[in-house]
């Protein structure tokens, strides 16, 4: 009733009054990480590349379904319209034709080439090496056209310059900051020269970045405020309280936090809180081979010994039966998450049909390991020739991520699985040195839980992480995506065919069975929770959309304030 | 001499010494045998116990803290609710009959975990006192004592003051946390790890100040006698200067409680504690903060009962520092 009420004054209030630049006055934003460098080349971090996409544009972004949506482009290239080469060799950019950036001079080709050479310069180290991975030629066609042609043909190939990560640099600006000495062009990376809405004009890295509107904009008429300010620090509590509860600030970022306590502040009528979905998915993952300390250490959690029962089909899906997945979504995550079966939660067409996980199971998960001859012990622990269902479950130090160890933990011990719990401090857990024994990567333990996510609606480059050949190992200084060990070379067949296949009908049929053999058919990851990102906004804030695919300022164009 | 005899003869010598100045010299000395003067003989510890008894203060301190004690060791007997038990239907629930102190967001008895939580929290904070004071003390005295050793082992102090705790551990915890845990279990492998790590990295404090204790007590009369008569360095720590500088040690063991405690709280908080399934005090706290407004008896209860226990110890360390000081002693 009350949501009711408040969409129907939106849409009262939200018809088109005579827009006009800058008439709203000041937007002020909290995000309590605050941005380090406005540079996304220098740094993928969302507190990074979020302000920075206020001056910075690419050719094209993601809309919140999935599809593609133009910016700097005149078109999305496809092979319809010749922007695809027809064998999948080169894509053809065409810019919209009159865009000048925000200092006056025009918006090129040259542009774009550059910011190619920028990112591919030897030396460098650019934070987003991998999207710009395989481009072989950078060619300028005319002042509007370039192609960028690939080593080998890419069925996927549109990646560099779509998304907020890969915006396009002014060339007059960065060109004295090719290659090593990019890092120190701070004058360019703390206030680069946009096609953006906003221009900036003043940073202070760690703490505050203040915009003004780009008198330049493409469209006269917005953006509808005047001055932008994104003020850092704090934490997520004083986040969400300073707009919900104070009504200090418009609009908050990343407010992970406790269900009952959003809502508490919520009820307090100064702003809403909204949530945007990706492709985050929170799962917990059975390792397949044997991490136990009795082998030598460059053995353990290695393909030369297979897990003593987490190898054992039944084991992985009674241990996925008796989880409840609507209840963790309920307790721990509130708007922040909704159950899932499944690592590609979006766009619609990848995702698998099969919901079963949904449901809890105990006795059907009971009924399973009798039947796979898991006998409960003297203690009620099952075991079978001398081996005990004990795992060990360890994951990264977080409030929720611990409430959600002790559920899992209780439902496994009523099916007969002793749980010992282990938490590891984040940059540990999540950091890539090969000596470090308590990375996710290396794995020293049974089961593991994290997040995953990435960044292009067709998953083909994330599936890719789980093929035999990406399993850490000793001589890849247990470097490597595929941390559950899985290993199926149906499964590897199936990504060299997907690699190969251009019709999208087909891919998505590959990329779904292939989940599927992860997931609901193989149980090696168990998806817990589709996550999103949650903000909150300040009620007369208008124009706000949910896009889990960009950064939550991604059509700040676009917003207002409510009269 | 017996033990008593020699007890008896130093309590004469320091009479002397105190009243020497005031009071004129008298022939009136106390008999040298004390069983023929018809007195009962007197321990030292029922004198001590005498005085400690007449601190109001100390008294109640020392009632509070056996109860606290009682709660947490006797009360898991009589409550015998499972504290890590997850009662979905019951969660967030107020002051009821089936739980008395209410439950937390995944309905988990509150009471039972306040007592598995300071059974925890109170063995962390006594053991890890109790290593931080010995190597304190055994660290001042040595410098204070002895001049050549003084400055390595002071410049040891200093080393370890300015290590930085945080990275130590978490250096401690990636290489011991395996081992330990596998010769001793889970549990108690990592309590080792915690107390060690607490009670290495807080002596310091105490060693600077014993030491300065027993630099000016070296220089006194009474130990300058000692020594003339030839006492053996061993016999002069542990007689005539550990007894007077237990008043410091007795102030910072007690402020050592509350330190560990709440350094065990924020190693848990960090993931470098015990493992989550494990509650502590200082868990209990971090872990109700997020629901504060809320639900303010989830953080209010924790933070009474390790208030309580610093406060507790604290006054219980200054009867007993009252009471075994001869000097202050008998007023």
């Amino acid at each position: 009733m009350k949501t009711a009420l408040i969409s129907a004054l939106a849409i009262m209030t939200a018809a088109p009054a005579l827009a006009e630049r800058g008439a709203d006055g000041d937007l002020r934003v909290l995000y309590w990480q605050a941005a380090s460098v406005l540079n996304p080349y220098l740094s993928t971090s969302a507190k990074d590349v979020e302000p920075a996409s206020l001056v910075l544009e690419p050719l094209a972004i993601v809309a919140a379904d999935g599809s593609y949506q133009t910016v700097l482009a005149e078109e999305i290239p496809s092979i319809e319209n010749g922007g695809i080469a027809a064998d999948y060799s080169a894509v053809t950019w065409r810019l919209k034709p009159g865009l000048t950036w925000s200092d006056g001079s025009p918006v090129t080709a040259e542009d774009v080439k550059f910011t190619a050479d920028y990112c591919m310069a030897p030396g460098f180290g650019c934070a987003v090496l991998a999207e710009f991975e395989g481009i072989s030629k950078v060619e300028v066609i005319d002042d509007l056209t370039v192609r960028l042609s690939f080593d080998q043909p890419r069925f996927q190939p549109l990646q560099a310059f779509l998304g907020q990560r890969t915006p396009i640099l002014q060339k007059a600006q960065f060109q004295d900051c090719l290659g090593a000495a990019g890092a120190s062009c701070s004058a360019q990376n703390f206030g680069p020269i946009g096609t953006g809405p906003f221009r900036v004009t003043q940073f202070n890295p760690g703490d505050v970045v203040q915009f003004d509107a780009n008198p330049n904009y493409r469209d006269a008429a917005k953006p509808a405020f005047a001055r932008v300010t994104i003020k850092g620090g704090g934490d997520a509590m004083a986040a969400a309280r300073a707009v919900l509860e104070t009504g200090e600030v418009d609009f908050a970022w990343n407010l992970q936090l406790p269900p009952e306590a959003i809502a508490q502040m919520e009820s307090a009528g100064k702003g809403q809180v909204y949530t945007a979905f990706g492709t985050m998915v929170e799962r917990i993952e059975l390792n397949q081979t044997d991490p136990s300390a009795d082998l030598p250490a460059e053995e353990r959690a290695t393909s030369a010994h297979p897990h003593p029962f987490l190898s054992d089909p039944a084991v992985r899906k009674a241990l996925s039966m008796a989880i409840d997945r609507p209840i963790i979504a309920e307790l721990a995550y509130g708007p922040a998450g909704q159950p899932t079966c499944t690592i590609t939660p979006t766009p619609q067409e990848y995702v698998t049909d099969d919901d079963s996980c949904l449901t809890q199971d105990i006795a059907g998960a009971k009924a399973l390991l009798d039947q796979a001859g898991w006998v409960p012990g003297g203690d009620g622990v099952r075991e079978k020739d001398g081996v005990r269902l004990q795992v060990l479950f360890q994951t990264s130090v977080n409030s929720v991520r611990q409430d959600v160890q002790s559920l899992v933990k209780q439902w496994w011990s009523e099916i007969g699985v002793a749980t010992d719990l282990k938490t590891v401090e984040g940059s540990s857990f999540f950091g890539g040195d090969p000596e470090n024994p308590d990375s996710l990567a290396r794995f020293l333990a049974d089961v593991q839980m994290y997040t995953d996510a990435y960044y292009q609606p067709d998953p083909a480059s994330f599936l890719n992480e789980f093929t035999c050949a990406s399993i850490p190992r000793p001589d890849t200084q247990w470097q490597g995506s595929n941390s559950p060990r899985f290993c199926d070379p149906v499964y590897d067949e199936r990504m060299d065919l997907l690699h190969q296949t251009a019709a999208s009908a087909d891919r998505q049929q590959f990329a779904r069975e292939m989940v599927a053999m992860i997931t609901t058919e193989g149980h090696v990851m168990l998806p817990l929770i589709h996550r999103g990102m949650v903000l909150a906004r300040a009620n007369s804030l208008q124009g706000t959309a949910p896009n889990g695919w960009e950064g939550s300022l991604w059509n700040i164009a676009d917003w207002s304030r409510a009269k | 001499m017996t033990e008593t005899d020699r007890q008896r003869a130093l309590n004469t010598a320091e009479l002397i010494d105190e009243t020497a100045a005031a009071a004129p010299v008298t022939s009136e000395l106390p008999p040298e045998d004390p069983v023929q003067s018809g007195a009962p003989p007197r321990s030292q510890w029922r004198d001590i116990w005498r005085q400690f008894r007449s601190h109001r203060g100390a008294m109640i301190a020392l009632i509070l803290f056996v109860s606290i004690l009682l709660f947490v060791s006797v009360g898991p007997l009589i409550w015998t609710v499972d504290p890590t038990y997850v009662d979905i239907r019951a969660r967030n629930s107020g002051f009821t009959p089936a739980h008395p102190f209410g439950t937390d967001q995944l309905g988990r008895d509150i009471l039972a975990r306040l007592m598995a939580g300071g059974r925890v929290s109170i063995a962390v904070g006594l053991t890890a006192m109790l290593i931080a004071i010995f190597l304190g003390s055994l660290i001042g005295v040595l410098s204070g004592y002895f001049r050549r050793l003084d400055a390595p082992l002071m410049r040891l102090t200093e080393l370890f003051l300015a290590l930085p705790l945080l990275p130590l551990l978490l250096l401690m915890v990636t290489l011991f946390r395996e081992p330990l845990s596998q010769s001793f279990g889970p549990a108690m492998g990592i309590f080792i790890l915690i107390v060690s790590a607490i009670g290495a990295t807080s002596w310091m404090q105490s060693a600077r100040i014993v030491r300065g204790d027993v630099l000016g007590l070296k220089e006194r009369e009474f130990i300058l006698a000692a020594k003339s008569i030839g006492t053996p360095p061993t016999r002069m720590i542990l007689r005539h200067v550990l007894p007077n500088v237990l008043s410091p040690i007795m102030v910072a063991a007690t402020l050592g409680i509350a330190t560990a405690i709440i350094t065990e709280s924020a190693l848990s908080f960090l993931g470098l504690g015990f493992p989550p399934d494990f509650p502590t005090w200082g868990r209990l706290l971090f872990d109700a903060v997020d629901q504060m407004v809320l639900y303010p008896s989830r953080v209010i209860l924790p933070g009474i009962f390790i208030s309580m226990t610093v406060l507790c110890v604290n006054y219980i360390g200054d009867g007993l520092r009252d009471a075994m000081d001869p000097r202050i002693r008998g007023r």
